[in-house]
């Protein structure tokens, strides 16, 4: 029996003296694809956040778990080094820095091995292929000019590095153009493996072309309001977030993604 | 560049053999103080250069400067040196004279975990730390390859160069560039000057491997009073290294050295140097450059150690169409106070400037940045860029910016950019989110601020500042 990669019990969570998550609980298995829906202030950043152990997102109540170890206290290198990744919204840069000094840097903290540096830079190369990220990126500065779509990708380029456990994608797909959401949806499917899990934080749906969730929550003031299987994607994305809750979704009238495979119950191959 | 360094690691210093080696011998600490060398007065200033041997000219010098400290006040800006006494110091050993030397076991242990950890060799440690009587190596000041010394090029130890090339040092040794009354410190220095650099490139001579002394074998004199002379003739290309990023642990508490370099037309001169005196010390040097017409300057410096800095490197630029780059780090810990900055005075007409000045401070300390930016009338059609950024990393420590701007013509275009702030909270924790500690994250955050002046520098001295960064960082308190 495969240990829980994340478990969330009944967390508040406070940010600036205001309560954000009001008593949370979820569970993130190894194999599965999980997504966090939820209109606008519902709570979701504030999940991400938590998770990957932002100071200034504090715990008043209930724990986090990782494989079993209570990491609700843990600092953020922690928690990465345990195997957690947060693919950020909007994802920092760090001026001086080169992108390939940074990931070696990382790399080392988290797998806890030295990497020699050519075996390390053919595997940056082979990812940044798979990516389409220009290979003179490796020596620009993390994120310093780079668009919104270039800084995504970025994110996804470490998390294909460090090969972490669980993969949190903080609305990954927003802002990027047609062949960037495909490369990044490719990478998060090479991402979930039987002992991986990967959560989609998504607004806009756009990832769920490439990967079918097996678990839908659906957050709402800071609570989790409803769950479900894939379906429930579906049905939001007809109906909004009505019966779950008030507001609809800017793309209420969106029409469904159209699935890559025929069956949309399953994980894409 | 990088391989003609490696060289001079592997083959350390030759003392130059009129320099005091008994200062290495161990001594009772209270006889030397007792003893009749320290203050600065007349007797002293003959006896030093008595001891050199002094052709009349260099004395009538020293005596007129001597003349000039005693008259000038001290500065009235910038950080409090009046712990500093001038009185209580030793100017100059006399080579009959046993000093206070210390034994390995006498320095202290950060700075010996320093040297570990930066990997210096075993008797480098030594020479920077003021021990080692019998360090026996060769003299890479005088390493000069053959085509430069068959095409004229100087490199010579400023005191030997008095003697020898004596037309030269007498028309440029503090007459144009840096007068003796400057200031307090420029006139002290003219009295008590002892020993430096002497570097004399010829016309259309263009040095390509740069110029070094890592590290400074003055040992009698704890390389508190270094002159160093430079001219680049006309057309002519070089590059100097000075300094050494391992921390000094001098004799003395204060360093009032002096750097003059004449580029004249055409010719093109970086001065590069990191300092990393021990933190009892003062350092006020007094470097500065006169750049003629179609000139290059170009200083970059790091400055890390003592406990306080007054240093600012002036260019003045006065042929037309001459341009200076000044490019410096200042980082100040526990104790350390930093007045730093970058001096440029636009004379000539389309002249060019450009400060970039980065500053870190941490501890409690203070790094601020001390400009002046000054076009004269006439000057037309000069372009001026001041640019000062400074990262405090704690509540503890501070920052000031005091860049003066004095602009006499309106056809020059200035542009001026302060910052003073912190590392962001989210720009940690995104570097914390991929694994990296606290203090792994900080370094390397820190490591990229100052990276565009980092990578000016020479291979060997980055990779060691970014190294003393680390360190520095895991003394987080």
């Amino acid at each position: 029996m495969k240990k829980t990669l994340l478990q969330i019990e009944n967390l508040h969570v406070t940010v600036d003296d205001k309560e954000i998550l009001k008593g949370i609980s979820l569970q993130i298995e190894p194999g599965k694809i999980y997504a966090l829906m939820g209109p606008n202030g519902s709570g979701k950043s504030t999940m991400s956040y938590t998770i990957a152990g932002h100071p200034k997102y504090h715990v008043t109540k209930g724990k986090i778990l990782f494989e079993g170890k209570d990491i609700t206290d843990a600092k953020p290198d922690e928690r990465a080094q345990k195997g957690l990744f947060l693919s950020f919204q909007y994802p920092k840069s760090i001026p001086g820095v080169s992108v390939a000094n940074f990931l070696r840097a990382a790399y080392k903290a988290v797998k806890k091995q030295d990497i020699r540096v050519l075996d390390f830079q053919k595997k940056l190369r082979e990812k940044m292929e798979l990516l389409h990220i220009p290979r003179e990126f490796m020596e620009r500065s993390v994120n310093e000019g780079f668009s919104g779509g270039e800084k995504k990708k970025m994110e996804m380029l470490q998390a294909m590095m460090l090969e972490p456990k669980v993969i949190i994608m903080d609305e990954t797909d927003s802002g990027l153009d047609v062949d960037a959401l495909r490369v990044v949806g490719e990478s998060a499917k090479k991402l979930l493996t039987k002992d991986t899990a990967v959560v989609l934080i998504t607004h806009y749906f756009r990832i769920l072309e490439y990967l079918t969730p097996h678990v839908v929550y659906v957050l709402k003031d800071g609570n989790v309001v409803a769950s479900g299987g894939a379906p429930l994607a579906e049905q939001i994305e007809a109906n909004g977030f009505e019966g779950l809750g008030e507001e609809a979704p800017k793309l209420k009238n969106k029409t469904l993604p159209k699935k890559k495979s025929g069956n949309p119950f399953l994980v894409l191959d | 560049m990088a391989h003609a360094f490696d060289q001079n690691r592997k083959n350390p210093i030759k003392a130059f053999q009129n320099i005091d080696r008994s200062r290495f011998d161990e001594r009772n600490e209270e006889k030397a103080v007792k003893s009749s060398n320290l203050g600065v007065n007349e007797a002293v200033v003959r006896m030093i250069s008595s001891e050199k041997n002094e052709p009349q000219w260099m004395l009538e010098k020293r005596l007129e400067a001597l003349k000039v400290f005693e008259k000038t006040k001290m500065p009235k800006f910038g950080p409090d040196i009046s712990k500093l006494n001038l009185h209580e110091i030793c100017y100059y050993r006399r080579a009959d004279e046993v000093s206070n030397a210390k034994t390995w076991e006498e320095v202290p242990e950060d700075i010996k975990n320093t040297f570990e950890k930066l990997g210096i060799p075993e008797a480098e440690r030594k020479v920077l730390a003021g021990v080692g009587a019998q360090y026996e190596s060769e003299n890479v000041y005088h390493k000069l390859r053959q085509e430069w010394v068959e095409q004229g090029v100087i490199f010579e130890d400023m005191d030997v160069a008095v003697q020898k090339y004596p037309e030269l040092v007498k028309e440029y040794f503090m007459t144009k560039c840096v007068p003796i009354r400057d200031h307090k410190f420029a006139a002290l220095h003219g009295a008590v000057w002892s020993g430096g650099t002497f570097l004399y490139i010829p016309k259309g001579v263009n040095v390509t491997m740069p110029l070094q002394a890592y590290f400074r074998m003055n040992a009698s004199r704890g390389g508190q009073f270094e002159h160093t002379l430079i001219i680049a003739e006309e057309g002519s290309q070089a590059h100097y290294i000075e300094g050494c990023s391992a921390p000094q642990y001098g004799m003395s508490s204060l360093h009032a050295g002096c750097v003059e370099v004449f580029v004249k037309k055409g010719a093109r001169f970086r001065y590069s140097s990191v300092e990393n005196w021990s933190k009892n010390t003062y350092n006020l040097n007094t470097k500065r450059a006169i750049a003629d017409e179609d000139a290059i300057m170009e200083w970059v410096g790091g400055n890390l150690g003592s406990g306080v800095t007054m240093l600012y490197p002036c260019t003045i630029l006065k042929g037309n169409r001459s341009r200076a780059d000044h490019l410096s780090i200042a980082f100040a810990g526990e104790g350390q106070f930093q007045d730093t900055g970058a001096k440029v005075i636009h004379i000539g007409k389309e002249t060019k400037s450009k400060v970039l000045s980065k500053g870190i401070s941490k501890d409690g300390g203070h790094a601020n940045y001390r400009g002046l930016l000054r076009i004269f009338p006439q000057a037309e059609g000069s372009q001026a860029s001041v640019n000062c950024d400074n990262l405090i990393l704690d509540e503890r420590s501070f920052s000031c910016a005091d860049p003066i701007m004095e602009i006499h013509e309106d056809s020059a275009e200035v542009s001026h950019e302060a910052k003073i702030g912190s590392i962001s909270e989210d720009e940690l924790f995104y570097a914390m989110s991929r694994g990296l500690s606290e203090q792994e994250a900080t370094a390397m955050i820190v490591q990229g601020f100052i990276e565009p002046i980092v990578k000016e520098l020479p291979l060997e001295y980055a990779v060691e500042l970014n190294r003393l960064i680390e360190l520095e960082m895991e003394n987080v308190s």
